[in-house]
């Protein structure tokens, strides 16, 4: 939640992307830790893993405000890790302990810390993040509301009523429209019917559309957005075409092997991100991160199970 | 809206000199400009746009222009605003009311005059208020907007708008009892770590006993518009039949609460649940499984009257055959008797 954007000279701008890489391989590990350890039965349930797009929440969020209002969806651990929250609450979460983020109740989903929410059916957090939007207009805040979609969330019309409403009311909001071209196992040509950058035009919402990995670059369009929401109070769209590498949620995957060897060779945002670290700099951030993620992980694990519920 | 700046009202067709399909929000436009919005046909996206300024500390109200349009919306009411508390660990609140008018006699036909409280009434998280003419609607709605922190959806029997609130005192006919749960005054605290949401209840359940007459031989339970027919099919059996017949009125269908029948059903050992909407899978199936629950080889007669399990007919003579109407309630009555 830091103002990161601002990086003029080389030293700010070296830290700038050396906070962009801790953040985007913490949510790398946490991400694979999940998935390593599902099997050996600590987690409850499903999961949907951020792999591949981190530098999508990491990017935008680098430049939200306190007091700016994150609204994430089924696939929202990284949401949720670069918006700052707390890693050893999120694996209890997961694990559905009393000490998780929302006290197990809510599960890898249903997060809410601070101004972070997210729930897991596609579409719906649209138009709450719109009201989210409107309430903070109509308490004269300045906070803005990022909200993030997936191109699955296409598919559902409450997403047209929620930018139609945005639009026509002027609601201070960013829509992150993250296309990683499948939804669940249907790969997006089975289910679009035109192009993206359409749906927002089709209601006065300006988009821009990135095809890339680069956090640098994801940080500063995303920047450009999010001042014009500042100023102008009115909506703003970011389409960040990316790519998903890990399963829908555990084990689903039903793309050939090679091509998703292929995407993490060319598309990873932290192998682009980490040519530009010196190479001290990076072990030592992979260090301390790995150092980070085992004590959050073994921390979680350590904690109490729920005991019950209380009864009258 | 004059006492409470964060009251917003939302809905189609709203503004002045309109006012809503039934007059409701009229004047709102012309006195609260600023907080009376009109909007789009989206049912869905106002209630999900309400649940946001909820969440964010605003209290907004929603006109859904007919309930059958809140079905356009239950992803909303059932994946979405009545989840946040529980889900986000109490750590929110959403506090908005949904009202929308159900209830058929009009003529409307089959997607304009349904009774669709039934599918929302067993969803954890939700009020459901029903105002009948014994208690001030208005009185039970400023509550539900200023007291609540929690989703209520307000149901209005259409018919009902056309009535007057009755003045109780002139009733010589009844003995009237207001029902009241206690309020538990539980903490936050300890608020957290329990199951059930929603424990202060404001609505009270209304006891309907006819005066000076002999113990009476059956309990009804019903709520809504059907308390005024209920009401009028009693006094015929009093005076016509000499049958003396309890009704008792709730205002609160969800959270559930069985208590105000009690008492009655306790002398009676009879029950009839009497409900507009249809008959299989309904409110008054729970009620008459609580009951036999609490009461078991005691309950001595149970029945249901309520619509038909068919969609709303327009031809008023034919809607007439589908909805429960005073002499259904009488022949029900004598049946049990």
């Amino acid at each position: 939640m830091k103002d990161r954007s601002k990086f003029r000279t080389d030293q700010i701008s070296n830290e700038n992307g050396v906070e962009l890489y801790r953040s985007m391989f913490r949510i790398r590990r946490f991400e694979e830790t999940v998935l390593n350890e599902f099997s050996s039965g600590h987690f409850y349930g499903t999961t949907h893993t951020y792999l591949g797009q981190e530098a999508n929440a990491v990017g935008v969020l680098s430049n939200i405000e306190s007091g700016d209002i994150v609204v994430s969806n089924h696939r929202s651990h990284g949401h949720f890790l670069a918006y700052g929250g707390d890693m050893r609450e999120l694996f209890a979460e997961l694990m559905g302990k009393p000490s998780g983020v929302c006290g197990g109740r809510g599960g890898s989903q249903h997060l809410h810390w601070n101004n972070f929410y997210s729930n897991g059916v596609l579409g719906g957090t649209a138009p709450i993040a719109t009201g989210m939007a409107l309430a903070e207009s109509f308490k004269d805040s300045n906070s803005i509301t990022i909200s993030f979609l997936g191109d699955g969330a296409l598919g559902e019309g409450i997403l047209y009523e929620s930018f139609n409403m945005a639009s026509l009311w002027n609601a201070p909001i960013l829509f992150v429209l993250e296309n990683n071209r499948i939804a669940q196992t249907t790969p997006i040509e089975l289910n679009l019917a035109g192009n993206i950058v359409d749906r927002f035009s089709a209601f006065d919402i300006h988009s821009q559309e990135l095809d890339t990995s680069d956090v640098l670059l994801i940080q500063s369009k995303s920047h450009q957005a999010i001042s014009i929401i500042r100023e102008t109070r009115k909506p703003q769209a970011i389409i960040l075409n990316t790519y998903r590498f890990g399963p829908h949620s555990k084990g689903d995957d039903t793309r050939p092997e090679e091509a998703l060897t292929k995407l993490r060779e060319t598309r990873d945002p932290l192998l682009l991100q980490a040519e530009r670290l010196n190479e001290r700099k990076k072990e030592q951030v992979e260090k301390e991160v790995n150092l980070e993620v085992s004590h959050a992980f073994q921390q979680a694990l350590s904690e109490p199970e729920p005991s019950g519920f209380r009864s009258d | 809206m004059n006492s409470d700046e964060r009251v917003y009202v939302i809905g189609e067709d709203i503004l002045d000199p309109y006012g809503g399909a039934f007059k409701v929000t009229q004047g709102l436009s012309t006195a609260f400009p600023e907080r009376t919005i009109t909007t789009p046909v989206s049912e869905a996206g106002i209630i999900g746009i309400a649940t946001g300024m909820a969440l964010r500390g605003l209290r907004p109200v929603i006109e859904i222009m007919f309930g059958d349009f809140l079905t356009l919306g239950a992803d909303q009411v059932i994946n979405h605003l009545t989840k946040f508390r529980y889900m986000y660990n109490d750590r929110v609140c959403v506090p908005l009311v949904i009202r929308t008018p159900m209830g058929g006699r009009r003529g409307y036909g089959p997607t304009h005059s349904q009774t669709l409280e039934k599918i929302f009434i067993g969803s954890p998280g939700l009020r459901v208020l029903a105002p009948s003419t014994l208690i001030d609607p208005g009185e039970l709605l400023i509550k539900a907007i200023l007291m609540d922190d929690d989703p209520v959806l307000f149901i209005e029997n259409k018919i009902m708008y056309s009535r007057m609130v009755q003045n109780k005192d002139e009733w010589n006919d009844f003995k009237i009892t207001s029902i009241v749960r206690e309020s538990k005054s539980i903490t936050k605290e300890e608020k957290k770590t329990d199951l059930e949401l929603l424990t202060d209840d404001y609505a009270p359940a209304i006891h309907l006993t006819i005066r000076d007459a002999p113990a009476p031989s059956v309990t009804i339970a019903t709520y809504g518009h059907m308390a005024d027919l209920c009401r009028m099919a009693v006094l015929e059996l009093a005076y016509e039949h000499e049958i003396f017949v309890d009704i008792v009125v709730f205002t609160q269908l969800s959270p559930f609460w069985i208590n105000p029948i009690l008492d009655s059903v306790n002398l009676t050992n009879k029950l009839l649940v009497v409900e507009e909407g249809t008959k299989t899978l309904g409110w008054g199936a729970e009620i008459i499984a609580r009951i036999t629950e609490i009461m078991g080889p005691e309950l001595r007669s149970a029945a249901r009257l309520a619509a038909k399990d068919l969609p709303i007919p327009a031809s008023i003579p034919l809607e007439e055959m589908v909805l429960p109407g005073v002499d259904d309630i009488i022949r029900s009555i004598k049946k049990m008797v």
